[in-house]
This record gives C-alpha cells, structure tokens and sequence, in this order.
C-alpha cells in the first residue's frame, strides 16, 4: 500500500456514513431489542391487567414443576430435532436423486418446493381434515389397502408427530433446494477422478457427495432447527397444542397464557423458549462452524 | 370461560342473515361520532339475536341509532376485550360474560359501578351477585338464565322407554341400554376443533351436586381451603367424565367431532346425551329449526334423586367503560335494556327463552320442550349458580385436562390435582387472599 | 447418452407418481371441495363434484361477514408492500456500510444480525412497547414489527452481495463528486437489483403468509389480514368445507402467482443467500 492511498481510503470512508445504521436501528431497537431485553424484566413478574408485581423466580418455577408446561418443553425440542432431522435425510436424498440424470427433473423441483410458499394456517386446514380419523382421505386411502388408519391427530401418542410430518412435508422443498445448489456446486472432476478409481455411486455419495456438502448441511440444519423450534402456526392451526396438552409446544403455551391474561407467565415462557434456543443454536452454530474450518 | 365458549360459534346457515342485518357496522370502532351508540358483541347466534332485536327496538323508540361491532368468541374474544379496555379504545358499551371472566377485567380499574344508577333497582340479586365486585356493580344483563346439564334426544327416549334419570347410577342405566340397543351412541362428546371446551359440562355443570353435598364449597374453594382433589364431591365430576369414557358410552369420533356437527348428531339421533349449556338449542334452531323439539333437557343427576337439581350460568351483561366519554347515551341504552320493554323486545327476538333477570318481566307459555324442562328447574326453586359465579377463581386450563380425563389420557384424581394447581394460578394473578 | 436417458425415465415415472399423490393431491383435494356443494363438501370425499358450484362458492366467500375477505386482501397487500419496501431499503443500507466499512463495531453488528435471526420474538413486552408508542392494533405498528423481524435476513443477503460489487465503482462515482446519499441510492443501489428481486419475494411471501404476528398485534375483525380471515372463517364454517376451502383457495394463490413469474430468482436467491451465510 502506498502512501497516497492511505488519505483517498479515509476519504472513502467516510463515504459510507454510519448513520445509514440508523433508521434500521431506529425500527430494530425499539420493536425487537426493547421488548427482548424488558421480557427478562416481565418474566420476574406477576403481570395482568392490574399492573406488575416482582415474584423472583415464581414463573419460572411454574414452568418447570406443571407437568403441561414442561411437557411443552420437552414437546419443543422433540419437534425441532425431528422436523429437522427428517429435512436434513430427506432433503440430501431427494437433492441427490434430482441432480441425477432423469426425466421430469424441473417439474419434480417445482412440485416439492412450492408448498414452501403457501400459508401454513392453510395447510394446517387442509392436513386437519385430511387427517380425520374417519372421514380423512388419507385413512381412507389406507383402509382401501386394508390397513386401519391411526387417529394421526387425535391419538395423544401422534399429534406431535403428525403435525410434525406435516411441517416436513410443507419444508422439505427448500432444504431440497438448498442441497440441489451444493451438489450442483461440487466440481465434477472429483467424480471423474472416482470413476478412474472404479468407485460405486454409493461410495461417490459417502466419501465425495457428503462431505462437501456439509456446508449445506449446516444451513439446512440451522435454518429448520430455529424455525422448529418456534413454530407455531402449524400446530395452533392443527391441534391448538390437543388433544389435552400433548402436543403443546412453548410457542402455544406463551399465546394461550397471553391469552388467559397472564402476561408475566407468557414472558417468562419467552424467556424459557430464547434460553432453550440458545442452548441448542449456540454449541450447534460453534460445531458447525469449526468442522468447515477443518475441512 | 365456559360461558362464552357455546356462544363463539355461529350456526353458518343463519350467520348470513344476521351478517345482512349487522351488515354497516363491521367497519366501526370507537366512540359514537356519528351520534349512534356503538356496542361491541361476540359473533354467535345467541348474542346476536338478542342484541338485535334489543337494538331495533330502541332505535324505533328513540330514533337513536345502534350499531353492534362484532368479535370473535372464545379465549381469543376475551383477549380482545382486555387489550380494548386497556388500550381505552372501547366502544360505548361491551357485551360480555358475567362471573368470574368478568372479575378478570379488573373492573374497578375499566369499568363504570353501576350501583347508584336506579335502573339497577329491578336487577335481580342473583344476577347482581354475577356482576358485583366489592360494592360496586357493573353490568346489566341481557339474555336469559341458562341451564348446564344433559341435552336428550326424545325420540330415543321414548323408543327405549327410558325415563329422565335423577341419579348418577340411573343415568348409567339408561346409556347401557342405549348402548346395549345398539343404535345409537349414548354420549356425545365433541372434542375436535376448537370444541375442546365443550369437554367441561361433566365438571362445570355439576356444582349443584357439589353445593348438595358440601354447602360451604365455593367459599373455602375461594380462600383456598378446599380444592376438586381433596372434596369428593367436586372430584365426582372429573370421576363421571372417566365412568362415561371408560363404560365405552362416547361416540366414535368423539375425538375429531366439531360442536356444530356433535349438535347435529344429537338432533339426528345418533347420540342420545349431550353434556352442554341450554344456549346450544339456539344454535340448533339457527341450522335446523324443527330439531328443537326433538330434544329435552335434564340436569347433570348426583346423588340424591329427592334433590335432583341444575346448575345456572348467569347470562352475559353490557358493560360501561370508564374510557366512553360521553355516558348519557349509554346509561339511557342500559336503562331500556333493564327494563320491561326491553325483556319483551328480547322475547319478541328470540324464541329460545329462560327465565329472566330483571323483575316484572314475563316469559310466553308456548316454548320448546327443553326450555319448559328448563324452566321445571327454576319453578321448583332447585337451582345453584355454576361455580364461576361464585367464585372468581377459574383456571383457564380445565377444558385440555377435561379433554384428557375423556380421551383416557389422565385419570380423574390426577386431572383434578393437575385442576387445582391451574387454579391456583389464577388466584394467584387475581391476588387473592391465602394463595 | 442415450443409454443414460432410458436409465432415468423409470425412477423419473416412479418420482412423478409419488410426487402426484404427496404433494399434487392435497391440493387437488383444496381445489376440488372449493368447487362442490355445501352437502357434497360435507362428505369431504376425493372427487369430482357431480355439481359444479365454483362460481357460487367464490361469490359466498367474497360477501361473507360484509366483504372481510376483501378488506382483508386490502390490509394483507398494504402490509405486505409497505413492510416489504422498508424492510428491503433499510436493510440494504445496513448490509452495505456493513460491508464496505469493518470497524470495531462490526462484531457487534454481527451478533445482533444473528440474534434477530435466532432469538424469538418477546410477544407481550413487545405489545407493550407498541402500546406506549400508540402503535399497537395498528397497521402501521404491525408493518414496523415485521420490518423488525425480516431485517436480519435481508442484511445478510445484501452484505454479501454487496461484496461482489467492486470498490472501484464506488471510488470511481466519488471521483465524479458523488455524495454519499446519492453514492448509495444512484450507483450501488441499482447494482443490487438481483438481491433485492430475491429479497421481496422470499420476505412478500413471509409476510403475506404470516400469521402469528397479525393475530397477536393486530386482533380484532376490522383489521384482519388473510391469514386470520382463514383462522376467524373456520370457526363459521364448521359446516360449510365448500366455502372454508374456497377460502384456503383464494390465499394460496396470489403466492403460487407469484412463485409462477419469478421461479428462477427465488430458487437462485434463496439458494445463494442460504448457502453462502
């Protein structure tokens, strides 16, 4: 770097004002970090129409010892790993087999991947009366084959699952997409070198295909697991957290406190939902992060 | 919440009729600045009715315009009307529940006492006690008294010769013949869809049984020394529900089955019982007016066939916000509604009637068969206020534990304990006393 | 070639069949019960209607409860343009400086980018605030909290696009006695078309199909957006699934429009974006 450079990049500098971090800040600040940091107040608080009142740990210790709140918890983490999951094995198959050379290839695309663009409280009416144990078509389609259909959303067992399946079936699309995208990516010359080598497609898949689609993966896993571990839509159009609280999640336990007017108890579910978030995000963003390194 | 929860739906096939009539105040909220009182009501058939005829009545005394806003019912309506009062951006009058939803407004905080006003004189105090709060009173009621209990299709009755039964075990009975007869599901239960609240009627509408037996319970369950897991008799209701589930009595789909479609199979006798309030036949006349008079009504029976007595909802109120600015219109409006005119009006609106709450006012002899079976009930004075008008404790969590004493996801000890620890909840918001 | 091609084309058929029935056939089952009789919906079977009522059915939907579903069209395109407008302006901004200026500050802006992103949103402290603002059941207040919620994602888009577009340019354009502001809105802005095609579509489809947001900060009839009109229908139409489907109908649509003229940029977009941050 000469020495005429240094003044002209000052000079550029502060051609990139800091207050263009206003206005965004302005809106970010006050509707989103305000409330996060005051709902670390609110939870400590007994608060309705009446006004606040200071209760330490007393929501907090609700949530853990009712056995519906903390199954909401429990029902949380279930539905985050699992629609996860099953998006990842999905998804990396279905990308996999719609990069190989078949036909149809574009309208199998565009069938898998736009369900991801249309409301989910639609889909959660449509899946609801599909999933009716009698008149549903899909038990319906089963008892044709001679196979009892199970009660997929009112069997206390299922629920959770079902909706699950459900906010798989409407994502899978874009985790397909995101993998098309890394294995277009990956250059063809790794496979060629294999094909000298003799390797079978299972073993292209397992020691080329996979590992350099961990970036991919990462993605798939980090943008499914926050939105699993939020969802609500789904599940409040689907079950309303039924039958009883068996597939309560916290996302529907903070709405239905809000809604029974206990407002410090719905913050603190806020409270337990960022610090279950975090738990699983934080150590799951640094192992991710530092396997790319090592790659 | 029970109360509000059978008004929420609205029978789809009248909902466009009555849409017609509200047709020009969808859009308004606010105050009256178009010199017209605007009053906010929940969407269903019920209130509807009653709130329309109530309106055109006055507008054709008056020549004052009413406008009626519309909002959804259910936990989402109460919402509603908290964020409204509080954000002072109420119309001049609400409709809405009396009891113990009522205490949650903190009314003393939103609401204008209506204790000095004269038109109150002719309130009842049973009614009065629905909507009293320390000293101060706070709405006028619109509507009729309402029964908790066992909606029965007749034709099945009378095709199995049973007998309305005035005990339990009775009652028992008569759903193992029903289920033995084969035809016909002995209970209806509707848990589908939004229609969990419907699974509360065993518990709720078995306070009459419960005051029976223990005379002091609504005190010492308000200051917390009696609870539903340790009084036995307020645990029978969680018990019953747990008998009828497990005796193989429900429907089928009692899991998948909406309300709307739980009334239609009982009008269609594929169900004989249907736990739930007398505010469903308005419903059912809405969808298929000549059902009503396949249907009859007894209370949810207890122990004692001598003293086999119903459980009363108190029917909802207007409500006077502290935040309506101008209240000389709005305390007229309440003046007519507690008034003679204003029962008949209501009457001459709906043909589902009860007995009414202000005094001096008449009801016609012509009625359906379960609301002259309704009305046996008060004749003989064997009637008790449901726990939530005598009490302002009420855990908003019972229709999912309901919901699961039903599917046999939880036993009847376990929700009641799991019921006590939901109520103690909201005690503890309310801040009462000893919680 | 030729021998590959006939490799494909039975797993091809067998994908098609498997993707009709999982993905086509719930949508036919919308489209159909839109299109039957109260009395025939109500047997919500998998069939052809033997009566046609399409026409009646839209009209029902369309008048139901006073034209809501048209109000709510209304709100729902306000909402979504105006927050989408905001949203994709302001955060360019950010993603640009964000770009072009690291600091000491930048680790900082990282971490409340990623925060947005991951934290979920406070619900009640946030009514709250909008309360004290005068905000709250406003359509205003609500096209701020989502311009809120979908910023985070769009500066990660815009930083690292903005990254792909020489310095030179900017340098060039200060030569020429460009100003910041109009640095900014006049050269690089325009640059930024691809990402900022990207970025409405993918936040237009979000927002308009929100619906936790307009049902906790925008209660109420009078003011409802699509998605509560399909929540609110629901409870009326227990009995009419011809016209609760009508319904569903009528939203998915202007989506699938939407997917129809801009395909290729969503995928590119989403796909970019996604695997680059």
């Amino acid at each position: 770097m000469t020495t005429t450079a240094l003044p002209r990049l000052r000079k550029s500098r502060s051609h990139y004002p800091l207050w263009f971090y206003l206005p965004a800040g302005a809106v970010y600040g006050v509707l989103f970090i305000v409330p996060t940091i005051a709902s670390f107040y609110f939870a400590f608080t007994r608060w309705n129409m009446s006004g606040t009142e200071f209760i330490g740990f007393e929501n907090f210790a609700l949530f853990f010892s009712e056995p519906y709140l903390f199954q909401g918890m429990v029902n949380t983490f279930i539905y985050g790993v699992l629609t996860s999951g099953l998006k990842v094995v999905l998804g990396l198959l279905l990308a996999v087999f719609l990069t190989s050379q078949i036909i149809a290839r574009g309208y199998l695309r565009s069938v898998i991947f736009f369900p991801t663009l249309v409301s989910t409280v639609g889909v959660g009416i449509t899946f609801t009366v599909l999933m009716d144990p009698e008149e549903g078509l899909i038990n319906r389609a089963l008892a044709v084959l001679g196979v009892a259909g199970p009660g997929w959303l009112t069997d206390p067992d299922l629920a959770l699952i079902s909706v699950a399946l459900v906010d798989v079936w409407k994502g899978v699309g874009l985790a397909t997409l995101i993998y098309i995208a890394g294995v277009v990516a990956i250059p063809q010359e790794f496979f060629e070198a294999a094909k000298v080598d003799g390797a079978s497609a299972y073993q292209n898949l397992r020691h080329i295909t996979l590992p350099l689609l961990r970036p991919a993966t990462a993605t798939v896993i980090v943008l499914s697991l926050i939105g699993g571990l939020r969802s609500f839509d789904l599940i409040w159009a689907m079950t309303q957290g039924g039958p009883g609280f068996t597939s309560d999640v916290v996302a529907s336990v903070i709405f239905k406190q809000y809604q029974a007017g206990f407002w410090g108890l719905s913050s603190a579910g806020n409270v337990v939902l960022f610090l279950l978030v975090a738990a699983l995000m934080v150590p799951l963003y640094w192992k991710l992060n530092r396997k790319e390194v090592e790659q | 919440m029970l109360s509000t929860q059978p008004l929420r739906r609205t029978a789809a096939g009248a909902a466009a009729a009555l849409a017609a009539g509200l047709a020009l105040t969808g859009c308004s909220t606010g105050g009256g600045d178009d010199g017209a009182l605007n009053i906010l009501i929940d969407n269903s058939e019920a209130t509807g009715q009653l709130m329309q005829a109530l309106a055109d009545a006055y507008t054709e005394s008056t020549g004052v315009e009413v406008e009626l806003e519309l909002r959804p019912g259910g936990s989402e309506g109460d919402n509603i009307v908290k964020t409204r009062l509080q954000t002072g951006d109420m119309p001049d009058l609400f409709f809405y529940n009396s009891g113990s939803l009522l205490q949650a407004l903190a009314p003393d905080q939103t609401l204008v006492d209506l204790s000095s006003e004269s038109y109150m004189d002719v309130v009842t105090d049973t009614f009065k006690d629905g909507v009293r709060a320390g000293d101060a009173l706070y709405g006028v009621p619109v509507g009729h008294a309402v029964g908790g209990g066992v909606l029965y299709n007749l034709a099945v009755y009378e095709e199995l010769g049973l007998e309305v039964p005035t005990t339990w075990d009775a009652f028992m009975a008569n759903n193992q013949a029903i289920l033995d007869a084969g035809e016909t599901a002995p209970v209806i239960q509707t848990y589908g869809t939004e229609s969990a609240w419907t699974s509360q009627l065993f518990v709720l509408g078995d306070n009459y049984n419960v005051l029976a037996a223990e005379p002091d319970w609504a005190e010492e369950y308000t200051g917390n020394e009696a609870h539903f897991a340790d009084t036995p008799a307020a645990a029978a209701g969680f018990e019953h529900l747990q008998e009828v589930a497990e005796g193989g009595f429900l429907n089928s789909d009692y899991a998948s089955l909406t309300y709307n479609e739980g009334l239609a199979a009982l009008a269609a006798g594929e169900g004989a019982h249907y736990p739930m309030l007398t505010t469903a036949l308005t419903e059912i006349e809405a969808t298929t007016p000549d059902a009503v008079d396949d249907l009859g009504f007894f209370a949810l029976p207890g122990t004692d066939a001598a003293n086999a007595g119903l459980t009363t909802w108190l029917p909802g109120a207007l409500y006077l916000p502290q935040s309506t600015e101008d209240q000389g219109p709005a305390q007229d409006f309440l003046a007519f509604v507690a008034s003679t005119e204003g029962c008949d009006a209501q009457t001459a609106g709906a043909s589902v009637i009860g007995p009414y709450f202000i005094e001096g006012c008449t009801v016609p002899e012509d009625v359906p068969p379960a609301v002259a079976q309704l009305q046996t009930y008060f004749d003989s004075g064997l009637t008790a206020p449901a726990l939530e008008f005598l009490s302002p404790v009420k855990g908003p969590a019972l229709e999912q534990i309901t919901v699961e004493v039903g599917s046999g996801i939880r036993t009847a000890d376990d929700a009641a304990a799991l019921y006590d620890e939901d109520v103690k909840k909201q005690a503890q918001q309310l801040g009462l006393e000893g919680w | 070639m030729r021998r590959r091609r006939s490799t494909g084309v039975v797993p091809g058929l067998i994908a098609i069949v498997l993707s009709a029935v999982v993905f086509l056939v719930p949508f036919a089952f919308i489209v159909l019960t839109a299109s039957k009789t109260r009395a025939e919906s109500a047997l919500r079977e998998f069939s052809l209607p033997t009566q046609w009522a399409i026409v009646e059915n839209f009209m029902a939907v369309i008048e139901a409860r006073d034209y809501m579903l048209l109000l709510a069209f209304v709100n729902s395109t306000i909402l979504t343009v105006a927050s989408v407008s905001i949203m994709v302006v302001l955060a360019a901004m950010v993603g640009y400086v964000m770009q072009r200026r690291p600091s000491r500050l930048t680790p900082l802006l990282n971490a409340l980018v990623l925060a947005g992103l991951i934290i979920p949103p406070a619900v009640v402290p946030t009514i709250w605030v909008l309360q004290g603002l005068g905000l709250f059941r406003t359509l205003h207040g609500l096209i701020l909290i989502e311009v809120a919620y979908g910023l985070s994602f769009c500066v990660l888009l815009f930083r690292a696009f903005v990254a792909t577009i020489p310095r030179e340019l900017d340098e060039a354009a200060v030569i020429d006695g460009a100003g910041p502001v109009r640095l900014f809105f006049r050269v690089v802005f325009p640059l930024l078309r691809s990402v900022i095609v990207t970025a409405v579509i993918v936040q237009s489809v979000a927002v308009f199909n929100d619906f936790q947001n307009p049902l906790y900060f925008l209660p109420g009839d009078t003011n409802a957006t699509v998605q509560l009109t399909l929540y609110n229908f629901r409870s009326q139409y227990t009995t009419q699934w011809n016209l609760l489907f009508m319904d569903i109908l009528l939203i998915t649509i202007p989506p699938l429009i939407m997917y129809a003229f801009f395909n290729r940029q969503i995928v590119a977009g989403l796909t970019s974006g996604a695997v680059k941050g």
